[in-house]
């Protein structure tokens, strides 16, 4: 009697049931415990961000007024480029631990316990890194404002906060889907260490999209880092802003501050919709 | 619920790529039996085990724990299976009560109930002084038994453990066999996969052999040692006999009557195991005075009743250790390429 097994049954949505949240709480925990006993994580992610700022912002600190848009410094440029690069690096990096599970074969304990949804794996490593950025965001905010850059106002700052949430959302679960689908660690830093800078600098980061050559732009304002990039930064120049707001003016038309966050939130779509489907094919 | 098999596997079939890593397996393990998979290392013991556990999916064949299809309802598989995996992953940085805390979590334990059973399982393994200490710290024995504990914490109906001993000293490995005495005792089905034949014999109330992705024997380890017959005698005509000269004395000791089989085994020293059927006198005499009788001299000799090795002998006509040392060199080969 033999017989082909018939495919597995593709996994429902996750149920956001007690259950789920458990397991997801759980192994957020892990993390937490992990960042608690090994603080040198936490600690080279705040230092890393403020001497970029203050390098960096030096760098250029002779270029005339105004080069960089109305009434701004570079200091005051650079602060939204380094708060989105900041969690970006984050969110980049978190398939490495999970890689490291993989190899090690902690996964395997997860992956033989009735989890409700694998999708908790990959949403505990989003709601750490989530926080960690936020934690690296508010130091950022607060340095940029004692080195005069002044601050977003109150909604503002909450845009702010979502803004980076989104785009850590999207950038961990890509990083996560890789560490399922790359069949090493070396793999994974490689590519991570490939993608890093060029996303960096292909994007409105360090220079605005006046600066570059048009084929630059294009990239740029295609580039999901400036989605997140133009609005913090229209924000820290605008008390008076509005969702209605243009905040990059690219090649292919105005992006309003409501358009980048529909982008970036398309973004997190796409990005889980790809995790899932690696989760579903590389985990039997 | 006694008719429906704890675990059944039937015509198992896994591939990596071409290479096949499990070609025909199957088996029965009854509820409450401790059931032994005992083959040497690249046998496919751990890529059967994996299709158990849900790790990986069959190419072919049918896989029941409990009476429940694998393939179709993984997550009740697991809700009733444990797996301690040969190698022991733990946290480093998590003490070994936070490990159980996250275990408990995972299969969604109450609180008041997960504490408990960590006490519990932490006094079964004698864990408890070490409990609130980073697992880090912990030696190779200590974080073996934190992984048993892991494994065992929702009390599973079925608890699979891969190659539980490898690798550790004899006074952990006492502590294992014992823990798996106490687990048949609490009714627990175990299935172990193991290439110690001691470990096997002495634990497994069912053995399946396997060879090359294939069950090469299967029964009580009293049947299997039965089934090959005859009694066991080790002849060494030198410390380490060249070839020719143990060549020889094969062929000398062949000729007589009540020596069944002869194997010239390079693993000791070129010595010549033989299966023997005794008919009264001792046949140790015999072959002495027979290969005294041309010149030969017995530099030393064992007589034992049949083990498991020899049933691998038998089956595949070399013992588990050769089958070892050319796995091993086989893998050599392949890292030098």
């Amino acid at each position: 009697m033999t017989r082909t097994l018939s495919q597995p049954q593709p996994s429902s949505i996750p149920l956001f049931t007690a259950d789920f949240w458990q397991e997801t709480f759980a192994l957020t925990r892990r993390w937490f415990i992990q960042l608690q006993r090994r603080p040198t994580t936490l600690l080279v992610g705040i230092i890393q961000p403020l001497l970029w700022l203050i390098l960096f912002g030096a760098l250029f600190q002779n270029a005339p007024a105004g080069i960089f848009g109305a009434g701004q410094n570079y200091t005051q440029f650079l602060g939204a480029g380094v708060i989105v690069f900041t969690a970006f690096g984050g969110a980049l990096n978190a398939g490495v631990p999970v890689i490291f599970d993989r190899e090690f074969g902690f996964l395997n304990r997860l992956l033989v316990a009735p989890l409700t949804s694998r999708f908790s794996i990959v949403l505990a490593s989003s709601l750490f890194i989530v926080s960690l950025a936020l934690v690296q965001t508010m130091v950022i905010i607060g340095a940029d404002y004692a080195l005069g850059a002044g601050i977003p106002n109150g909604s503002g700052l909450a845009v702010v906060v979502l803004i980076v949430g989104l785009l850590v959302l999207g950038f961990t679960a890509l990083s996560l889907g890789l560490a399922f689908a790359m069949p090493g660690h070396q793999q994974l830093l490689a590519l991570i260490f490939l993608v890093n800078l060029p996303l960096i600098f292909s994007s409105t980061a360090l220079a605005p999209l006046s600066f570059m050559p048009s084929w630059l732009r294009w990239v740029a304002s295609l580039n999901p880092l400036t989605f997140a990039i133009e609005p913090i930064r229209h924000l820290y120049r605008n008390s008076d802003w509005s969702f209605t707001d243009v905040v990059l003016q690219a090649p292919w038309g105005d992006l309003t501050l409501a358009g980048s966050l529909g982008l970036l939130a398309g973004f997190v779509v796409v990005s889980v919709i790809l995790v899932q489907n690696v989760l579903r094919k590389g985990l039997a | 619920m006694s008719d429906t098999p704890a675990i059944s596997v039937q015509q198992l079939q896994k591939r990596y790529g071409s290479t096949v890593a499990v070609a025909d397996v199957s088996f029965q393990v009854q509820p409450g039996q401790i059931y032994g998979v005992l083959g040497p290392n690249g046998a496919g013991k751990t890529t059967t085990l994996h299709c158990i556990c849900t790790l990986l999916r069959p190419d072919a064949g049918q896989v029941e724990v409990c009476g429940i299809p694998v393939q179709e309802n993984p997550k009740a598989v697991r809700e009733k299976l444990g797996f301690v995996a040969q190698e022991v992953a733990l946290d480093k940085v998590l003490t070994g009560r936070e490990l159980l805390q996250l275990q408990a979590d995972i299969y969604h334990m109450p609180r008041p109930l997960a504490q408990e059973r960590i006490t519990a399982v932490l006094q079964l393994l004698d864990l408890t002084d070490r409990a609130d200490e980073r697992t880090g710290t912990y030696s190779g024995g200590l974080r073996k038994r934190l992984d048993l504990a892991a494994g065992l914490l929702h009390q599973p109906q079925v608890l699979v453990l891969d190659e539980p001993t490898v690798g550790l000293d004899i006074q952990s490995r006492l502590v294992i066999w014992d823990f798996l005495r106490q687990l048949k005792a609490m009714g627990i089905t175990v299935l172990l996969s193991s290439h110690y034949l001691e470990e096997i014999d002495l634990l497994a109330d069912r053995v399946a052999i396997i060879d090359r992705g294939t069950v090469i024997a299967e029964g009580t380890p009293e049947e299997l040692k039965a089934r090959v017959g005859g009694e066991r005698i080790t002849v060494k005509l030198q410390e380490f006999a060249p070839k020719e000269l143990a060549e020889r004395g094969a062929q000398l000791l062949q000729s007589l009557p009540f020596v069944q089989k002869v194997l010239i085994n390079s693993a000791q020293g070129n010595a010549l195991n033989l299966v023997v059927q005794r008919n009264g006198e001792d046949p140790l005499n015999a072959i002495r005075s027979h290969l005294q009788a041309h010149g030969l001299e017995v530099f030393s000799s064992s007589q034992s009743r049949p083990s498991l090795d020899d049933v691998y002998l038998a089956a595949t006509g070399q013992t588990l250790l050769d089958a070892e040392l050319a796995a091993a060199e086989a893998n050599l080969g392949k890292k030098k390429k």
